[in-house]
């Protein structure tokens, strides 16, 4: 066995959720495991209790609200990747899916559990940040909503509070003449993205773009949104010109696995062609 | 230490124990159930050999706490065929030399069955991408590519 010893439960609603999780500082909550287990196994976490949410009510669902899509928070990947209604009414989340680790990570991974782990180069962390999502939380004082650009505050840190849980992500949905794309260059399919870029573009009827969303994952310690890109295709620039303004705000790191110019040079490179192919779908 | 009671239903069987917490389910087939087909490498979701069928889906075994599957059905490597006879994947990696040192077989045959469940007719791009969650030491994958496309037939798909 790799990792430390802890206590486990599984609460059956939220609240009592909140409550067992109040009850321990050392407590941390367990969703699908896909990253906590893994920092279990390297002794990089050591909480003495886990709450699995897996058996929580209410937590597991899809829900069209108009012009938003309510995802709970332990939907699994998976399953939000397969749903037609994620597909019709937020594509660039869907096609974000079928970036996230593997199909054998995505059937036990949850929407809200990589949210709330925050990984600077997780692509759904990246689709609320650039899509201007938020998400509802609970804890003991009760409910509230984090707007996405409160959210993310540092490599795996979130606005969410001690004793808070994630209980849902709410996503705008798609409108009319909207393209989006997801463009990551990783060193094998699967892996964390060096760079990623996922982009949403809505077209007028005259073929103008009249809302861009850009987000950056991989080039920073929290996913980034690359509001001067996004604000030159508002006004009218060309992908190529745009893309340009990409490494604007940025300063990745260096690592193994590349170098901080190289991350930059990727920015510009995968904002260009995410920028294109959003285009493409959406005329 | 915390012990928990779990109900797994494991390829076919109602199994009940009383687990740590932390006990994963890989260890708990390999060292309660003795069921060893399932092997563990990395022990923390990169390599794929410890992969499963939670529920019919693939999942790493070795990022699946044992206390989280009680009541889910589990498949191993062992459970997917009946006695000693080779299912088609089997004979594929058999025909194909899709293995050499064979650890990470066991892995890949429960990868592959989930793929072609889902899509029987995978285009080489397709099989490449599906095989992507599970690592080979030996083989350089071009066998075990050419065993999918081998399987693909013997379960009577391609065009």
């Amino acid at each position: 066995m790799k990792p430390p010893d802890f206590d486990y439960v599984a609460p059956t609603s939220v609240d009592d959720a909140v409550k067992t999780l109040g009850s321990d500082a050392e407590a941390k909550v367990l969703a699908g495991g896909q990253s906590l287990i893994p920092l279990l196994a390297f002794r990089l976490a050591g909480p003495s209790l886990l709450v699995d949410l897996a058996r929580v009510d209410g937590l597991d669902h899809i829900t069209d609200e108009g012009d938003r899509l309510v995802i709970g928070a332990m939907t699994r990947q998976r399953r939000a990747e397969r749903d037609p209604l994620v597909a019709e009414r937020c594509p660039l989340l869907a096609e974000s899916l079928r970036h996230v680790g593997h199909p054998q990570i995505r059937s036990r991974g949850t929407i809200g559990g990589s949210v709330a782990h925050a990984d600077p180069a997780a692509e759904l962390p990246g689709v609320v940040l650039a899509l201007g999502g938020r998400v509802h939380v609970t804890g003991p004082a009760g409910d509230r909503t984090i707007e996405a650009e409160e959210l993310f505050q540092g490599f795996l840190s979130t606005s969410i509070a001690d004793g808070e849980i994630l209980t849902a992500v709410e996503l705008p949905t798609s409108g009319p003449r909207t393209g989006w794309s997801v463009v990551e260059i990783a060193r094998r399919p699967g892996d964390y993205a060096l760079c990623g870029a996922l982009c949403q573009l809505q077209l007028d009827d005259a073929g103008t773009v009249v809302d861009a969303h850009l987000g950056l994952i991989g080039v920073g310690d929290r996913p980034m949104r690359a509001h001067a890109v996004e604000a030159a295709v508002l006004g009218g620039a060309s992908p190529t010109e745009a893309a340009e303004l990409a490494p604007d705000g940025l300063s990745p790191g260096s690592d193994v696995h590349a170098s901080s110019d190289y991350r930059l040079h990727l920015a510009t490179v995968t904002s260009r062609r995410a920028l294109t192919q959003a285009l493409e779908r959406a005329a | 230490m915390s012990e928990h009671a779990v109900t797994i239903n494991i390829n076919g069987v109602e199994r009940t124990d009383s687990v740590p917490a932390r006990l994963t389910l890989a260890d708990f087939l390999r060292e309660r159930l003795d069921l060893t087909a399932t092997h563990l490498a990395c022990e923390h979701g990169v390599c794929g050999v410890c992969t499963v069928l939670v529920d019919g889906e693939t999942a790493r075994a070795c990022l699946l706490l044992t206390v989280q599957a009680d009541g889910s059905e589990v498949t191993t490597l062992e459970g997917l065929t009946e006695g000693d006879e080779l299912g088609p994947i089997e004979q594929a990696f058999w025909a194909k030399h899709g293995m050499q040192c064979g650890f990470c077989t066991p892995g890949f045959v429960l990868t592959i069955a989930e793929m072609l469940d889902d899509n029987p007719n995978p285009t080489r791009e397709e099989i490449v991408e599906g095989l992507g969650g599970n690592l080979c030491r030996c083989t350089g994958y071009v066998k075990i590519i050419e065993a999918v496309e081998e399987a693909v037939s013997l379960r009577g798909g391609g065009a």
